[in-house]
């Protein structure tokens, strides 16, 4: 994934629990005058009313890799239909897979990064989670698949926001960015949302991995509700552990119980001998607990900024470009993941930083 | 063929020069001998008959991508996304042998030497004999691959942790081999004692059919795509390495405790291989474009194609062993006759 070719197809994943809309979305994103053709990978045929003939079946088979790693796990049905669909290349420009309602979108995107042979033809685009405004805070306290879901977002719709008032709203906003602060969030009404919101994100492209800030605020965001702030450097997504109206500006801070995210920075370089080590064995042990890490990172006696991704176990990292003069050399580290070793996490990254 | 001789290719036996171009002019995914002409799998919609003397005639057998295909010498049998089987035989005539009823594509196919044929849509294989009988066999997961047994009929499903292994004539007869992974490719051994299967990961793995004992086959840097049993049945060479891997298959433990032969290095992935039918030689195809003629006994090689172009996506030697078709995978293709 780390290449970025031009004629690699784009995969975007969509996902949401029961009802939330994905169906709608996906209609949305076939019925379109976009002028482009997009194969779609479903798990129930005939839901779909649009004669599409790229629509394939899928089974959702996830296999465990046969490395030790629990976590690794790959939909061997994507790495077969991936194959079969690359026999009908320049007859579709995109790539979707829809998931069933209860399914983890790890094992998507860990295909990503284990089989050559997709890494060869396709590319990982985003991960578009369907969220259901009026009942997703229900089915965030019962459903951890609705969790999984929003955790591991880029971006989330959150549709039939006609259906809740605004306290509800913003109680919704508050309990998804208790998880995930860092996804694009969309409000909607049956999806309407900008179909470039939702596909050619790049958001698992290293290259584009150029803000890993918390989207706490939308362009063109017109809401009362959301107050231009700077947010930058708070860090404070994360360290409380009660919910609270925090910075006098209206916005509810949530805190979840077992599904956080954790951000890192330092302005000094950190030490390349010790952070790859570090990085490496931490998702090695805690992997399972670390769905989504990202990281931009200034290394002592290095000019070239380095980039990191990883999906549970899964790395891969490469030099991006050169620092700019004017730019600040500070590493930003993400980790969104199940009850994240906070401390074992930071204690582990101070010990990174050069001396 | 080593890093102080990068003009290798130059310094050995080449034949690059009594090959007949062919231009199918699309993507090609396999080839095949029926009767006298080559016959070039497309990776869509079509398949280009080429005769001795280069005349090309392209026949339609399916509506979308041909996802699989299987041939006996006197036919074709190919599989769809369109959800159909279809065949082609040597007179150039073209039948749909199966619709699936949902139009699921068609994952693999898989011919006896009775004439029955296979097929597989979903975690469903569908068996039809000669005379027309259908059965069907649900395994736990999507088909990966299917193969008859060279004796008897028995067929070989392979699927996530494991093949199943059933006789379509008789109820209640499937047995498991079991092994975690996804198992994708499978063949018999023509002598019918062991089992092999190509995993998703960079593996075989091989079973020996009287006491499923197992047999690791690793080491591999890429997946295995190609595999080819050598005449008698003695070695299985192999794609997936900088070498063509050729297991040993002769001894009643198969390659147990063995090492494997590595044939041809080059600086690239072997990516096709395709054993004579008769003697101990085999042609391998590179992802640099290159092919290369392989005696089995001391690795000595002779230039058929040279490197350059895309990857090697199909070889085939008639059943004489007189003439070699290949093609890479755009299509750029030749005969060669020996």
């Amino acid at each position: 994934m780390s290449e970025t070719t031009a004629d690699k197809i784009p995969v975007t994943v969509l996902t949401g629990y029961l009802g939330a809309g994905k169906t709608t979305l996906l209609n949305r994103i076939l019925s379109e005058n976009h002028g482009k053709k997009y194969a779609v990978i479903v798990n129930e045929f005939g839901e779909i009313g649009i004669d599409n003939d790229l629509i394939i079946g899928a089974d959702e088979e996830v296999f465990e890799m046969n490395n030790g790693c629990v976590c690794c796990t790959v939909r061997g049905d994507l790495v077969r239909i991936l194959d079969g669909l690359m026999k009908r290349k320049g007859k579709f420009d995109a790539i979707i897979v829809e998931t069933t309602g209860l399914a983890d979108p790890a094992p998507v995107a860990q295909t990503f990064f284990v089989d050559e042979d997709v890494q060869a033809n396709a590319r990982l685009d985003a991960v578009v989670t369907v969220a259901d405004a009026k009942w997703l805070s229900d089915r965030l306290k019962d459903a951890p698949e609705a969790k999984n879901q929003i955790a591991f977002a880029d971006v989330i719709v959150l549709n039939k926001t006609d259906l809740v008032s605004k306290a509800e709203l913003a109680e919704v906003e508050a309990r998804i960015r208790g998880i995930n602060p860092y996804a694009k969030l969309h409000r909607t009404e049956r999806c309407q949302v900008q179909l470039s919101d939702v596909l050619e994100r790049g958001a698992f492209d290293l290259d584009r991995i150029l803000e890993i800030e918390p989207d706490f605020l939308e362009e063109g965001d017109d809401h009362d509700h959301h107050h231009d702030h700077d947010h930058r450097g708070h860090d404070h997504h994360h360290d409380h552990g009660h919910s609270h109206d925090g910075h006098g500006h209206g916005l509810k801070h949530y805190h979840d119980e077992d599904m956080q995210s954790l951000s890192l920075r330092s302005d000094k370089p950190l030490d390349p001998d010790k952070f790859m080590p570090w990085l490496q064995k931490l998702v090695a042990e805690e992997g399972q607990k670390i769905l989504r890490s990202k990281g931009i990172l200034s290394f002592t006696g290095d000019d070239d900024r380095y980039v990191f991704q990883g999906v549970h176990m899964m790395l891969e990292g490469n030099h991006q470009r050169k620092w700019k003069p004017d730019e600040k050399r500070e590493s930003r580290l993400v980790f969104i993941g199940r009850e994240l070793p906070e401390q074992l996490i930071r204690d582990g990254f101070e010990h990174c930083i050069s001396a | 063929m080593s890093d102080f001789n990068p003009q290798g290719q130059e310094s050995i036996v080449s034949v690059t020069d009594k090959v007949r171009p062919v231009a199918i002019g699309a993507p090609v995914g396999a080839v095949y001998f029926l009767g006298d002409r080559a016959a070039f799998v497309g990776a869509e919609e079509n398949i280009v008959l080429v005769a001795a003397g280069g005349e090309k005639s392209e026949i339609a057998v399916h509506g979308g991508a041909i996802l699989c295909s299987v041939s006996d010498g006197s036919r074709i049998i190919t599989g769809g996304d369109d959800g159909k089987v279809a065949a082609l035989d040597a007179k150039g005539e073209t039948s749909v042998l199966a619709t699936d009823a949902k139009h699921r594509w068609i994952d693999n196919v898989a011919v006896h030497p009775d004439g029955a044929i296979a097929w597989s849509a979903g975690k469903t294989a569908f068996v039809r004999a000669p005379k027309g009988e259908e059965k069907s066999f649900e395994v736990p997961s999507t088909v990966g691959g299917l193969a008859f047994a060279p004796k008897g009929m028995r067929l070989a499903m392979a699927h996530y942790n494991g093949v199943t292994l059933w006789f379509p004539n008789m109820a209640g007869s499937a047995q498991v081999l079991e092994w975690a992974g996804s198992h994708l490719g499978v063949t018999f051994s023509p002598d019918n004692k062991f089992l092999v299967t190509t995993m998703h990961e960079p593996a075989l793995h091989g079973w020996r059919l009287a006491d499923a004992r197992h047999m690791r086959m690793t080491g591999y840097p890429g997946r295995v795509r190609s595999m080819s049993w050598s005449a008698g049945g003695k070695g299985l060479a192999t794609s997936g390495a900088d070498t063509v891997i050729v297991w040993p298959f002769a001894s009643k433990d198969g390659p147990m405790g063995k090492e494997p032969g590595m044939l041809a290095p080059l600086q690239a992935r072997v990516t096709a291989v395709a054993c004579h039918p008769r003697q101990d030689i085999l042609a391998a195809g590179y992802d640099n474009g290159t092919i290369l003629m392989v005696r089995l006994t001391d690795g000595a090689e002779i230039l058929v194609r040279r490197n350059g172009g895309e990857p090697v996506a199909a070889l085939a030697w008639n059943a004489k062993g007189t003439t070699l078709a290949f093609a890479a995978q755009d299509g750029d293709a030749g005969l060669l006759d020996l």
